[in-house]
């Protein structure tokens, strides 16, 4: 695991002026204090902050552990329709599928060792785990998705066990549901040391490139993101298209294999098709270096979903110097400086609008993108992350 | 001869927490800034400096910048923005001036205020924790050198967080450049510099630039 390895001195090279000395000095004060994190998986996004988290954490000073819960094959199948419900997506959710929730939080809460100053529980399927909690430990419910559509049944019956915590971390503030407890904010971040972030010669870029089939003889623009219609892949097809009028570009659209039901790789093939200078790109599992390499190579980012979670891509491009054309959803918009580090746009046409300008002024490319990585240094890496953890165990253990 | 106490350098780390306050049109604002506690308006005046990107061309305030960009209504956004949080004496101070200038506002509007047709406003407080940097001075060199190399956010603390919240007299730098050195004349420079030159990079840079001159005509004389 490369995150294993990393120490808190190597962010020194990428980091704020200042900002691995404070940290160091944070993790002082806070010596001796235990930081205890659960979540239902090593695997994913979340896993993937965690997996760099946890090593720094305890380089700094603190006593970090990470546990896992598990539970049975229809256990999953509860969880994944709780996350659906707590999207929006209605679903049928049962009593006895909350008593499993329950069931499963209270076994392992006889497994895990939680005794920590600070417990923070990620996401829905741990949350019932908080029903057998101690009075020596503080506890938080990290979420990190969004519930402001959430099925009110569903939410109704959760949120009695998500009020037992003594404080909830959401990563937006729209994303918020409304609690008795407090509730903080935590924006996600990007690790620009991991493999999709860390730098990487042209060479390297160039064997990335080849690879996935993607010429360098003309500007790129660049979606990454599932086939999923509310990734609107298509609009950006059809945003590519006025473009083409004016510019000669190439657009690369990468995302993961579908799921199966639903997804629009279909379409977006067909639509493809009689272009040669659209790349349809479904990526391998763990992409990092190969999304290293594309959104390297590419000239423009777009984000055009019509509906997202914080879309923490858009750091990922604004990070290598990339200007970004984004939609309002999400956390999209909070992740820019509208007219300084890209654009926010709403229609396929404003898409296409903000593409011609940029290209017809590539100084303000260059411009753009320097100002979205310099935005991205101060408040989206995962050392400002570490820091607002720290801030949390600080004030919540105080 | 007494020892000069060394000055201290803090950070501090920010946690901000979403209050159950929100507003979508001005009365709203105006209802709610009633409500909220006074940390929340500093959150969103002095404390702004700490949580958004500052652009030379933007408002200086969350409320101004809320009332101009997403109620588009330029001009309660325009005298929002010239309620100056750094002189007004006191956050309770602040909270009457902005209250006071959305009611004048609204009793000359005539018609219902237009309700935003993007973000709501979203009440947040600021929890700051201080923490020691490690740095600290007893010269007006270490002190200049140390300034360079801290954590903006010590910054933040010394001179925001120190003169606007916590009523430390002129900030915590110029009083002690004043006391500990004997170097009124300096410490009133510092004094004024402007929060509003921008970020607090470059409230850094503009206390860097007084400190680096005053250094030199000391070894210049």
């Amino acid at each position: 695991m490369p995150g294993a390895l990393v120490k808190i001195d190597d962010y020194r090279q990428v980091a704020p002026r200042g900002t691995v000395d404070f940290l160091m000095r944070i993790g002082e004060r806070l010596r001796g204090r235990r930081l205890a994190h659960v979540s239902a998986s090593r695997y994913g996004a979340l896993a993937e902050s965690l997996n760099r988290v946890v090593p720094i954490l305890n380089d700094l000073g603190v006593e970090t552990t990470w546990e896992i819960t598990i539970g049975t094959a229809d256990f999953d199948q509860v969880t994944r329709a709780i996350a659906k419900g707590l999207a929006g997506t209605e679903q049928v959710i049962t009593d006895s599928m909350l008593a499993r929730l329950r069931e499963t939080g209270a076994d392992n809460a006889q497994r895990l060792r939680l005794d920590a100053d600070l417990v923070m529980v990620h996401d829905a399927a741990p949350l019932a785990l908080v029903e057998g909690r101690g009075e020596a430990s503080r506890w938080v419910w990290r979420c990190h998705h969004d519930l402001s559509a959430a099925q009110p049944q569903l939410w109704n019956a959760l949120r009695p066990m998500v009020q037992r915590y003594d404080a909830a971390v959401f990563s937006l503030a729209r994303f918020a549901a409304p609690l008795s407890i407090p509730r903080f904010i935590v924006y996600p971040s990007i690790d620009p040391l991991s493999e999709r972030n860390r730098e990487m010669t042209r060479s390297e870029q160039a064997v990335q490139l080849d690879r996935l089939r993607v010429p360098r003889d003309k500007p790129i623009l660049l979606q990454v993101g599932p086939f999923e219609r509310q990734h609107d892949p298509v609009g950006v097809i059809n945003a590519y298209r006025l473009v083409k009028r004016h510019h000669d570009v190439r657009l690369v659209l990468a995302g993961p294999p579908p799921a199966p039901g639903g997804d629009a790789l279909g379409d977006v093939q067909e639509a493809a098709s009689h272009d040669p200078d659209i790349s349809v790109i479904v990526l391998p599992p763990d992409p990092q270096v190969e999304l290293n390499a594309l959104e390297r190579a590419a000239t423009i980012a777009i984000q055009k979903p019509l509906k997202a979670d914080f879309t923490i891509e858009v750091a990922t491009a604004m990070w290598k110097g990339k200007p970004v054309i984004g939609t309002i959803a999400g956390g999209i918009p909070f992740q820019m400086v509208v007219n300084v580090t890209g654009y926010t746009v709403e229609t396929v046409e404003g898409a296409a609008f903000r593409i011609r300008q940029l290209l017809s002024n590539p100084e303000l490319i260059g411009r753009m993108g320097a100002a979205g990585r310099e935005h991205v240094r101060r408040n989206f890496l995962v050392t400002r992350h570490l820091s607002d953890y720290l801030a949390l165990l600080a004030h919540m253990t105080r | 001869m007494t020892e000069i106490q060394p000055f201290v350098f803090l950070g501090c780390l920010d946690l901000n927490e979403l209050l159950p306050h929100e507003a979508h049109d001005v009365r709203e604002l105006l209802e709610q800034l009633e409500k909220v506690p006074v940390e929340s308006v500093f959150c969103h005046t002095s404390a702004a400096l700490l949580h958004r990107p500052v652009l030379a061309e933007a408002y200086p305030n969350d409320f101004a910048l809320w009332v101009g960009t997403e109620v588009r209504d330029v001009r309660l956004a325009e005298r929002l923005a010239a309620v100056d949080a750094f002189h007004a004496g006191s956050m309770d101070r602040v909270r009457e001036e902005l209250i006071a200038t959305i009611s004048d506002h609204l009793q000359h509007l005539g018609a219902a205020p237009p309700r935003t047709q993007g973000k709501r406003f979203r009440f947040f407080q600021t929890h700051l924790v201080p923490v020691p940097t490690g740095h600290q001075a007893r010269t007006l060199v270490e002190f200049r050198d140390a300034l360079a190399e801290v954590d903006v956010s010590a910054l933040f603390y010394h001179t925001i967080e120190a003169r606007y919240r916590a009523g430390r007299g002129r900030g915590d730098f110029a009083e002690w450049i004043g006391a500990a050195l004997g170097r009124a004349d300096l410490a009133d420079r510092l004094a004024h510099i402007d929060p509003h030159a921008g970020s607090l990079e470059r409230i850094r840079d503009r206390h860097l630039s007084v400190l680096s001159d005053a250094i030199s005509g000391e070894e210049g004389a």
